[in-house]
């Protein structure tokens, strides 16, 4: 780590950490402002289906309102109130699973959704890296048009649809895997030998669908950043001076290839937490995502804008780690 | 220079402007994969825009029995509602095709557009823009999706690709912008300035024709993930299902356990169809990354790519 004027790393870190802050405040606002840009409430929508059944009497109406917490008072105060509730992770009740809080459904379905997804995306990166520099050293050969031509034949699938393939010929015709669900209504959720080995088993195809979708991206990504730096000046020089092959790939090239990936694997986050919605809701899989599906269909808006600012936060999180690592990895980004 | 008139200028660029369009396309069908891809999409393209006339049967047309398995009549069978699987198929190239072109080029323009004035200006402008791309760049573009198209329900195509176009721009804009400001500060753009043209001129008139592979590169992932979205959407029944789409297309089949029935052919014909579609648009990219990175080009390992 080198040290000297201009780059001293407890700066850097601050003048990332007021960014950050300053990028959650504005994705909390955005949730904020979306209902209210929108047409119509939440409160209309619950009405609107009660009154599919006979009229709504005003009475009911505004007993409903109560209920679901319809904000009083001007814009500013709402938003007071709603920080408040952020703050205090205090959602209310969800509609749909009532009394049941927004908070205690989340945090159910927290964990699933972060081990599933958490894990895969992690080993997804891990692999599809490895393989780029691999395709980016062997250019030319098989090595690299093997991966490169399948990976990027891959992730043009469409998640759902690589999900149903999966559930279609590992589930229902060679019954490898459980098709549903994250453990067997036989087993009990615990510390258990057999529980932990059923939930590997729900987990596998819903994570091989996101790790076969993403790898790709991954692949490409450093193949790419790898050929650039194989072209560079201080590659050739370590060539010319007769390093090792293997040296050169992975000490010079690699090394500096993989920084832009890095900043990739933070903004792609985001659409391997969102492809997990689609993953989630084919294999019925209770994690946030398919909380969020069902929230949708049965227009929960408290449990859907709460999920919507779990999932954002999340990346966001995740993205600021990305960005102290690339910083702390490559000096020149702190001045 | 400062006696030429801008009408001389615009003759001296129309024609510039169009061979360099031409050369960008002869490079794309030098390259292998990207020729694989223009035929690919050449033939989608026909298929949305002739297709119901070449379909068997209407799209709509459910007098056919239920759930039929492929046959000579029904070449893919039919739906649980009694409609032609093949018809449907052919039918919803439209939706895939239009919403993924309209979608891709609002986004491209709207990069475009964010993303040369970002590139171009300085100071707190610069940083507002900056800070505004970055939050779409981090919030989760389907999420976000689903919950616009949540409160907006049933709005039909015209909302999905709204929808798409708010999440799908700020990719390019930050792609453009790096673009744009180590063109700046070169000599041409320096001549424009010191000449007395105007900031919006020297952006689209200078720097916008030098940067044609990128745009044309960005119109192409955009529209690849519009329609990865759009199928998205519709599949969890978010778009207006009452249309005949790939996407609404898996929906019906999902909602009718079209997998336990073993209807393959309606579920994985649709699916099959956005892949090779999204598939086509990748691979051209393919070419299009090769013409402004001549580093990835096949079998050169040049030095200095001009950036």
């Amino acid at each position: 780590m080198r040290t000297g004027r201009g780059s001293f790393p407890g700066r850097y870190l601050l003048g990332r950490l007021g960014l950050f802050v300053l990028t959650l405040w504005a994705a909390v606002t955005v949730n904020f402002v979306l209902p209210r840009l929108m047409p119509g409430t939440p409160a209309d929508a619950a009405i609107a289906k009660l009154s599919q059944n006979g009229p709504v009497s005003d009475a009911t109406r505004a007993a409903i309102e109560a209920q679901l917490g319809v904000p009083g008072g001007n814009l500013l105060s709402q938003y007071g109130s709603y920080l408040e509730q952020v703050v205090t992770l205090d959602f209310g009740v969800s509609y749909t699973f009532y009394p049941q809080t927004v908070s205690s459904m989340v945090s159910q379905a927290l964990p699933y959704t972060l081990l599933l997804v958490g894990l895969v995306t992690v080993l997804a990166f891990v692999l599809g890296t490895l393989v780029g520099v691999l395709s980016a050293w062997k250019r030319g050969t098989w090595l690299d048009a093997l991966p490169t031509l399948s990976g990027s034949f891959l992730s043009t699938f469409p998640y759902f649809w690589t999900a149903l393939l999966l559930l279609f010929f590992l589930g229902y015709v060679l019954h490898w895997f459980p098709t549903t669900g994250a453990y067997s209504a036989t087993t009990t959720p615990g510390f258990s030998l057999e529980f932990l080995g059923d939930a590997l088993a729900h987990a596998a195809l819903p994570a091989i669908t996101i790790l076969l979708t993403s790898l790709g991206g991954w692949i490409l990504g450093m193949r790419n950043a790898m050929i650039n730096t194989l072209g560079d000046d201080y590659v050739t020089f370590a060539e010319a001076n007769g390093l090792r092959g293997r040296t050169v790939a992975l000490r010079y090239a690699a090394r500096n290839a993989i920084l832009p990936n890095l900043t990739g694997f933070g903004l792609s986050l985001g659409g391997v937490v969102g492809g997990s919605v689609l993953v989630e809701q084919v294999f019925g899989y209770p994690g946030i995502g398919y909380l969020l599906f069902n929230a949708v269909i049965g227009q929960d808006y408290p449990l859907m804008q709460a999920l919507f600012l779990m999932i954002t936060v999340s990346v966001l999180v995740a993205n600021f780690l990305v960005d102290v690592l690339y910083g702390l990895l490559d000096p020149r980004t702190r001045r | 220079m400062s006696t030429r008139t801008s009408s001389e200028l615009d003759v001296q660029h129309a024609p510039s402007a169009l061979r360099s369009a031409g050369r960008v396309l002869a490079t794309l069908w030098d390259n292998g994969k990207a020729r694989v891809g223009l035929v690919l999409l050449a033939f989608f393209l026909l298929l949305a825009l002739v297709g119901p006339l070449l379909s068997p049967y209407d799209a709509k047309e459910n007098t056919f029995p239920r759930s039929q398995d492929v046959s000579g009549a029904h070449w893919l069978g039919t739906t649980a509602a009694g409609e032609d699987v093949l018809s449907q198929l052919v039918h919803g190239a439209r939706i895939s095709v239009l919403v993924g072109f309209t979608a891709g080029l609002l986004a491209t323009v709207v990069a475009v557009l964010i993303g040369l004035s970002w590139g171009y200006t300085r100071g707190w402008v610069a940083e507002v823009i900056g800070f505004v791309v970055n939050l779409f760049l981090v919030i989760p573009g389907l999420p976000f999706m689903i919950v616009i198209a949540a409160y907006l329900q049933n709005g039909g195509i015209a909302v999905i690709i709204a929808v798409i176009v708010i999440t799908g721009w700020a990719w390019g804009a930050r792609v453009l912008r790096s673009q744009t400001q180590s063109l700046r500060s070169r000599d041409f753009v320096e001549a424009a300035r010191f000449s007395g043209d105007s900031a919006p001129r020297i952006v689209f008139r200078e720097i916008l024709p030098n940067m044609t592979s990128l745009i044309v590169g960005s119109f192409f992932g955009a529209a690849t993930a519009a329609i990865l979205a759009e199928a998205g959407l519709e599949f969890l029944g978010l778009g207006d299902t009452s249309i005949v789409s790939w996407g609404t297309m898996i929906y019906w089949a999902q909602n009718s356990s079209a997998l336990l029935t073993g209807q393959w052919a309606l579920l994985f014909a649709p699916g099959l169809c956005i892949a090779l579609l999204a598939l086509s648009l990748t691979l051209v990219n393919f070419g299009v990354d090769a013409v402004s990175n001549p580093r990835l080009r096949e079998g050169s390992r040049t030095r200095k790519a001009d950036r």
